[in-house]
């Protein structure tokens, strides 16, 4: 059964890439998406046996590497934690297989388009299965090759290509120091298995090594290490900005890698690793920082966005903050629990927006939409539960997850705790600011964009429908019913030993830190209310009057222009210069075109001694033998025997 | 003054260096360059017969002979070639036999 999760999307991906063209796009889909289904029942009742009855699972497969002393094998690890990633990853990965039935409808590649989905799938169940590290790698760079192949799957258009580039280049970044961190590791340890490195790890408290002629703390720098990779893949403040242009892409890749799982790989990592996280305090602080940061500046970004699935791309990056300050302050399984519902709301936004985008065709701007809660009811309740759930509506998934979140960052006393406190508070405010946004500017008043476009504009057909009703009860009850596992009562024989448990203190909690949340809620929700539907000029006067400031938070604080400058601009100087005068001068010109040159010269030199002539022919041989007789003479008439 | 053996070797050598650059400084015809090698083949003769009557070697003659007999078949075929060639190219101009430039 276990085998069976992993491969039936392999599977489904292999059919579908190899004999795509001879069996039709309609058999792939079926195929791929059957197995999608069966995947993900099996994941449901793994979920059952491993995280409720608590038997895990370890399937060694094959060996992968063996060179000296390192060893590698491919083996299916399941317990809690990757139990709920199997679950998350394979339902919202069915769901959404279904649901480009009906957005793909119109497209001619769509064999294509499914063997990718599946083959994302693949690669995120090998990274979340992974019993050592370099499985991880695996997993992780699979995916992202997945998600580049995605994001340019419209690979005819610039847009796309440039985002799938830029995707795979600033991940790039964040491997590099993923991949120092796992030889960090295996240069310590001797070994990549966690098991290993977990009951090992505790000796290295307190040790030092050197990097870069620094001597630093061994475990700090493994984790800072492993972090910056994390970064890069859940697109954490300085390595976020591939985030928001990959929403070049489908909509259902959004909503399945962009929102619901290739991101979180990240928060997955750190918690599988928190056994060594919990041994870096350092680390663990960056952690929270570099979360709550990206919290609190992807929702300002978020807020001026007029693109809908841009201002969904910046909330994700603001939730995943949140999952990394939950983590950085030691609370794995919040951080996970806040995973496990995001997926629900988040991936069901962005298929409200696909929806709607598909509705209108394929106008994403907001500008241009409105008044659509009369013309597709049914979007828009789904879209009203999945905001519900984002803006941590009491009793929505949201609510338990990203409130629990917050509570918790307020008793790490710590000066981090508080700057991660005051940072996913003001997010908490502004997502509740920018989703009522959302809804107002989409939902609500007139509509703004040309006439037969409203009048073609249609509720889902029923392959988009069920996949938003799926994710909508998810949305509305996953925080209500797994609560308890997660970060309750049961939370400790849920994770068992899968990740490291907050210590047992109890903290009350004061009546004004449980409301917090929802204040900052509320308040957003009447901001928004006050600017989008009872005054709807005012947001456009602000506009005029503060244009400088909407530049800066449209273009989410400029880092796109920053890096540009920094990095883009001098590395394509590099690469012209290099281009320029290095190949084409230097190599080339004494290189092939040099050699090539000369041999020209010599040869029409020797073309003008061919002149075709009888006599000169002969006026050389007799030189020839006039020089030979001279030599002769010369040295004695003879040749020496 | 006798005649002795060098001059014949002297008549030989001005006849032979007439008949090189009889073909290296013709620029008119073929036929030119034919009688030359015709003179360098005598030049040659001389010089057998000149030394075959001086060392008293009647084998110097009979080469003098051979190489007349092969210098008669050589101008045979010679003309020969001239002619056929005159009559595909229309001319045996010296100057415009350049066929062998690459």
């Amino acid at each position: 059964m276990y085998h069976a999760i992993l491969f039936l999307p392999l599977i489904g991906a292999l059919f579908a890439g190899l004999f795509g063209r001879w069996v039709g796009a309609r058999a792939c889909e079926i195929v791929t998406i059957s197995l999608m289904f069966v995947a993900a029942f099996l994941s449901w009742i793994a979920f059952y046996q491993v995280a409720i009855e608590g038997n895990d699972v370890r399937i060694s497969l094959i060996g992968f590497m063996h060179s000296g002393a390192f060893e590698t094998y491919w083996s299916i690890r399941i317990d809690t934690l990757t139990a709920v990633m199997l679950v998350v990853v394979n339902t919202v990965s069915s769901v959404v297989h279904l649901y480009s039935v009906g957005y793909m409808d119109e497209d001619p590649h769509k064999e294509r388009f499914f063997a990718y989905l599946s083959m994302f799938t693949f690669a995120m169940l090998a990274l979340v299965t992974s019993d050592d590290l370099v499985q991880l790698f695996f997993g992780w760079e699979g995916v992202g090759l997945a998600s580049y192949l995605l994001i340019g799957f419209w690979y005819k258009k610039p847009g796309p290509n440039a985002a799938a580039i830029k995707a795979f280049v600033v991940n790039r970044v964040g491997d590099f120091g993923f991949l120092l961190g796992i030889f960090a590791i295996f240069h310590v340890f001797g070994a990549v298995q966690y098991d290993t490195i977990f009951a090992a790890a505790p000796d290295q408290i307190g040790k030092t090594m050197t990097f870069l002629s620094w001597e630093v703390p061994v475990l700090e720098l493994i984790c800072f290490l492993l972090f910056m990779g994390a970064m890069g893949k859940s697109a954490q403040f300085l390595l976020h900005t591939w985030l928001p242009d990959a929403m070049e892409g489908p909509t259902p890749v959004s909503a399945l890698i962009h929102a619901a799982t290739m991101v979180t790989a990240g928060v997955f990592m750190v918690a599988r690793l928190s056994p060594l996280f919990d041994l870096a305090p350092y680390a663990l602080s960056f952690v929270a920082i570099i979360g709550a940061t990206s919290a609190f500046f992807a929702a300002t970004a978020a807020v001026v966005q007029t693109d809908i699935k841009r201002v969904i791309a910046y909330s994700t990056c603001s939730q995943l903050g949140y999952m990394f300050a939950a983590e950085g302050v030691g609370a794995f399984g919040a951080g996970m629990f806040h995973l496990f519902t995001h997926a629900c709301f988040k991936a069901l936004l962005f298929l409200c927006a696909g929806a709607i985008i598909h509705t209108l065709a394929d106008n994403q701007d907001m500008r241009r939409m409105g008044g659509l809660r009369k013309i597709i009811p049914f979007t828009w309740a789904m879209t009203l539960i999945g905001s519900l759930a984002l803006t941590a509506f009491p009793l929505t998934s949201g609510f338990f997850s990203k409130d629990f979140i917050i509570e918790t960052t307020w008793f790490d006393h710590s000066i981090v705790g508080q700057y991660t406190y005051w940072m996913v508070l003001s997010a908490a405010f502004l997502t509740s600011l920018y989703t009522w946004r959302l809804m107002f500017l989409t939902f609500e008043g007139n509509f703004r964009g040309a006439k037969d476009v409203r009048d073609h504009a249609h509720e889902p057909p029923w392959t988009m429908a069920v996949p938003l009703l799926v994710l909508g009860a998810g949305a509305l009850f996953a925080g209500l019913g797994f609560r308890h596992l997660f970060i309750g009562a049961d939370q400790a024989s849920f994770w068992r030993d899968a990740i490291v448990l907050p210590q047992g203190e109890h903290h009350d909690i004061p009546f004004w830190l449980t409301l917090s949340p929802t204040i900052a809620m509320t308040l957003g929700f009447l901001i928004a209310w006050y600017c989008y539907m009872w005054r709807p000029l005012l947001p456009f006067g602000l506009l005029k009057r503060l244009p400088a400031t909407n530049r800066f938070f449209l273009h989410a604080w400029y880092f796109d222009a920053l890096y540009d400058r920094i990095f883009v601009l001098p590395a394509k100087w590099l690469g012209n210069f290099l281009w320029r005068v290095g190949d084409g001068k230097i190599i080339d010109g004494l290189g092939p075109n040099g050699v090539a040159a000369r041999v020209l010269d010599v040869t029409k030199g020797v073309v003008k001694l061919q002149t075709g002539y009888i006599f000169h022919y002969a006026f050389v041989m007799l030189m020839g033998v006039v020089l030979l007789i001279t030599y002769f003479i010369v040295t004695g008439g003879a040749l020496k025997p | 003054m006798t005649i002795g053996l060098s001059h014949y070797l002297t008549v030989a050598a001005v006849l032979f260096t007439i008949g090189v650059f009889g073909i290296f400084l013709n620029r008119k015809n073929v036929i030119v360059i034919l009688m030359s090698i015709e003179l360098l083949l005598l030049a040659v003769n001389i010089n057998f017969v000149a030394f075959s009557s001086f060392h008293g070697d009647l084998v110097g003659q009979v080469f003098t002979l051979i190489v007349l007999t092969v210098a008669a078949a050589e101008a045979a075929i010679g003309l020969a070639i001239v002619v056929v060639y005159f009559r595909n190219r229309g001319t045996i101009d010296v100057a415009d036999i350049d066929q062998l430039k690459g």
